[in-house]
């Protein structure tokens, strides 16, 4: 009985340490997630360029570093701004054209820019990250007693929990978020009302894209700056998407920051399932609530 | 039937034809509607009123003639630049949004000129609405739905409404109240273009009467020589 004991419940700093991890990776797969959810939802499809905007969001802050001088903090807005602007123009010039068609031809489109935009980073840059160091206001952490706390993480958790946090409430409780959740409904007639929908559907489009960048940005000096970083990412991100509900706002916030703690911990109790914990979850999900756990289904 | 209305048309329809990918729907249609008249569109299920409504508003992608509104022509105008010029719709289905409450729907299109309904008049002529302000808009019964879908048009500083059957499917009260509403709104100044197939409804609220058969306009009634033509009208709409 002792023994199990001591094989099963781990010592705390490991058990917080990684705690701490699935929370930073949550606050990743929160941003991502909510992202994709909100573009899923007004436009439709499902955007499978998203990891490669993340990976832009990062390498536009090394190049600007590196070539401008331009530090983190100017950064943070910067590349959100410059990668939205490139996806306000994708979906100008590409994914406007596909809109009436099935799904599929959305997650071809955006599949291929992914591999693209990758492809082309990869040719510069080769596969191996390039480092970008924490700045230094956020250098050093907070000894809490029963862990050490590095600044920069707690950072990354409060920055990705105001951004979720403000995207919720826009959307869920302004005249903004209102037109959105809208034409989301019936694109159609917010259009006959007034609103020039196509120009609100390329803005989405851009707001999604540009959280994507921002996560690039707090992610870069956590997992270096790398062509395939968003690639990685990509994969348990969708996972969230559907564990959360395709299109839930609330179900990307939440879902995220669940599903990055779940999978740290999986790794204090059960380390060789932590890879694959969020898919077997997914897959429960999937077989007792098709629409995801906070999907709606008018 | 380019008719006495046209002298002070606000809205003036001449040759509209409308397609649904290869059917051909309207083939033709005129008509005019006077500043500050109530108009109908009466006929048959499939006649092409909806189209017509549909074409005006701008959300029908193929359609071919010209419409005047306010001495423009607005054939060629996206959908929400026609709404800016003041031209509100509401739909047959109402277009009730599940996602917003009964209060977000009722605030959602923008007020495009100065000169709409202030609110507070807004829940006087439908104080169901107030009560469930608060509500899941599609939570409502239906006649309350229709009443909101009438009433977040009236806010916006919109000069023309067309209203797509709002009387349809719903209990002889409801249909009183809606009746009385439209009247309020046409002594408020409103110009309404409303789409019927009830004429003894419409011939309490209405000035006009336009036929559509096929997707023309085949008659004008004025409301007046409505009771004298009624063995014609039955004809019409086949009642
Ligand atoms: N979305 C559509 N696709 C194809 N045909 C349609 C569509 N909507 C209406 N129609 C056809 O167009 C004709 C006119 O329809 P509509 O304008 O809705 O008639 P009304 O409103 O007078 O009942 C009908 O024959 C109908 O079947
Ligand atoms: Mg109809």
């Amino acid at each position: 009985m002792l023994g199990w004991l001591h094989i099963a419940v781990p010592p705390a700093p490991a058990l917080f340490g990684q705690l701490l991890i699935g929370l930073i990776n949550g606050a990743f797969y929160a941003m991502l997630s909510l992202g994709l959810a909100v573009i899923f939802g007004l436009l439709n499809i499902i955007n499978f360029a998203h990891g490669a905007q993340y990976m832009l969001g990062a390498f536009c802050a090394y190049l600007v570093l590196n070539y401008l001088g331009i530090g983190y903090w100017p950064s943070l807005l910067i590349a959100p701004i410059v990668v939205g602007a490139f996806g306000m123009l994708l979906e100008r010039f590409f994914i406007r054209w596909i809109y009436r068609l099935d799904h599929l031809y959305g997650l071809l489109l955006t599949f291929g820019m992914a591999l693209i935009i990758q492809g082309v980073f990869r040719q510069y840059y080769g596969s191996a990250g390039q480092p970008y160091s924490i700045p230094d206001l956020l250098a050093g952490g907070q000894d809490l007693g029963f862990m050490f706390l590095p600044n920069y993480r707690a950072w990354v958790i409060a920055a990705s929990s105001v951004c979720c946090f403000g995207t919720w409430f826009v959307i869920e409780r302004t005249r903004l978020g209102a037109y959105l959740r809208a034409a989301t409904e019936n694109p159609t007639l917010v259009q006959a009302f007034g609103i020039n929908v196509p120009r609100m559907v390329t803005l989405t489009y851009g707001f999604g894209v540009a959280l994507a960048a921002l996560a690039g940005v707090l992610a870069a000096p956590i997992y270096q700056v790398s062509p395939l970083m968003g690639s990685n990412l990509i994969i348990v991100v969708f996972a969230v998407v559907v564990i959360g509900g395709m299109g839930s706002i609330l179900g990307a916030i939440v879902g995220g920051f669940a599903l990055g703690i779940i999978e740290g911990l999986t790794k204090v109790f059960y380390p060789e399932a932590s890879s694959t914990a969020i898919f077997v979850i997914m897959v429960v999900v999937l077989l007792v609530k098709p629409a995801g756990l906070f999907g709606r289904t008018v | 039937m380019r008719s006495a209305a046209a002298a002070d048309a606000l809205l003036e329809v001449h040759g509209l034809e409308a397609w649904y990918g290869e059917s051909h729907v309207l083939h033709g249609v005129d008509f005019a509607v006077a500043a500050g008249e109530v108009a109908t569109l009466l006929g048959r299920n499939g006649a092409g009123k909806t189209t017509t409504l549909k074409s005006i508003m701008g959300i029908l992608p193929e359609r071919r003639g010209t419409i005047t509104f306010a001495g423009r022509a607005i054939i060629d105008l996206p959908a929400y630049r026609i709404a800016r010029l003041g031209i509100a719709y509401c739909p047959e289905d109402r277009g009730v949004f599940a996602s917003l409450t009964v209060e977000e729907n009722l605030m959602l299109p923008p007020v495009i000129a100065p000169g709409g309904m202030p609110v507070d008049q807004i829940y006087d002529l439908f104080p169901n609405l107030l009560e469930h302000r608060m509500s899941q808009g599609t939570k409502l019964s239906g006649g309350e739905q229709q009443m909101l879908a009438i009433a977040r048009i009236l806010r916006t500083g919109a000069r023309l409404l067309l209203l797509d059957e709002p009387t349809e499917g719903l209990a002889p009260v409801i249909v009183q109240q809606i009746g009385a509403a439209i009247v309020r709104l046409k002594q408020a100044g409103f110009t309404i273009l409303l789409v019927e197939q009830n004429f003894r409804f419409a011939a309490t609220v209405a000035d006009r009467h336009y036929v559509v058969e096929h997707g023309r306009i085949v008659d004008m009634i004025p409301n007046e020589r409505l009771e004298a033509e009624t063995n014609k009208l039955h004809e019409y709409l086949g009642v």
